[in-house]
């Protein structure tokens, strides 16, 4: 399946979006696109929209961390935004903690977050 | 009363299957009037014993069944496969053991969702897992 990743830049922040679940290839794919978007854009930050998931389960979850992890490497900051209701509090039921990043309800929480995590830094 | 669905098999074999699979299990659940909390419960663990199958047994299959009685609103998935087994169940099912790097979530975060969760598997024997939401009909 061909994967191609989205992304839209707004100052110095990258927004892309996961629509449905990766193939492993595909992640592969996503990684690699984002960490190379952010070195060619020189972004700060990146903004990772997840709300077209309607089911988070926990490989996803580490990929999402993951992704997380790569885009830090690289020195930008991340926030994940627009998890569902339903997906956040069955994420809690599941019993741990799977997300190891920032995660804001709106995309204008997730901007806000990441620019006063830039802002710090700078 | 008998208008009980009549149950479904599907074959896991692809990755694309595991969101086919999850997908069929929340429609079910919306044909019997299962709320959103109990659908995502249901996909997300159905997600997870699909996601095992492809990662551990490479293929299985997955049934869904109505085993509503007159009190109880059931719904039933059946997940199974004749990969390499689970050597130790009690391992596998606590928080954070995983033999593929994984966050070793899945059995135990789906064992938490689910009204009941039922997991038979030994070494060379495959892994069926059998899990249930419930819901009262009143
Ligand atoms: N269908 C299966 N066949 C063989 N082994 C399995 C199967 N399902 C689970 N296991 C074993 O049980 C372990 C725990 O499974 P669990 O789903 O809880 O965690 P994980 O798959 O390792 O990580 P995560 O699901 O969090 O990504 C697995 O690492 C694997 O060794
Ligand atoms: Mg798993």
């Amino acid at each position: 399946m061909n994967f191609k990743t989205p992304l839209l830049q707004l100052g110095d922040v990258l927004i892309t979006s996961i629509q449905t679940d990766l193939s492993d290839a595909q992640v592969s794919e996503f990684q690699q696109d984002l960490v190379r978007a952010i070195g060619v854009k020189n972004a700060n930050a990146v903004v990772i929209d997840i709300s077209a998931l309607d089911v988070v389960d926990s490989f996803m979850a580490r990929v999402i961390n993951d992704t997380a992890r790569a885009a830090r490497l690289v020195g930008a900051e991340v926030a994940v935004c627009g998890i569902q209701p339903y997906v956040a509090m069955t994420l809690v039921e599941m019993g741990r903690q799977l997300f190891d990043v920032q995660t804001t309800f709106n995309l204008e929480q997730a901007l806000a977050a990441v620019k006063a995590a830039v802002d710090v830094r700078l | 009363m008998n208008n009980k669905l009549k149950s479904i098999q599907l074959p896991i074999k692809t990755v694309d299957d595991i969101v086919l699979t999850r997908r069929k299990a929340r429609e079910v659940a919306i044909k019997m009037g299962f709320g959103l909390a109990d659908q995502t419960r249901l996909a997300s663990a159905v997600s997870e014993l699909a996601r095992n199958v492809i990662q551990y047994a490479q293929q299985g299959e997955c049934e869904i069944s109505d085993q509503s009685t007159p009190e109880i609103v059931i719904l039933q998935v059946l997940i199974f496969d004749y990969g390499p087994g689970i050597a130790d169940l009690e391992a596998a099912l606590r928080d954070g053991f995983s033999t593929s790097q994984g966050l070793g979530a899945g059995l135990p975060g789906c064992r938490r969702l689910m009204d009941e969760f039922y997991i038979e598997s030994g070494l060379q024997q495959g892994t069926k897992i059998r899990i249930q939401i419930h819901a009262s009909s009143l």
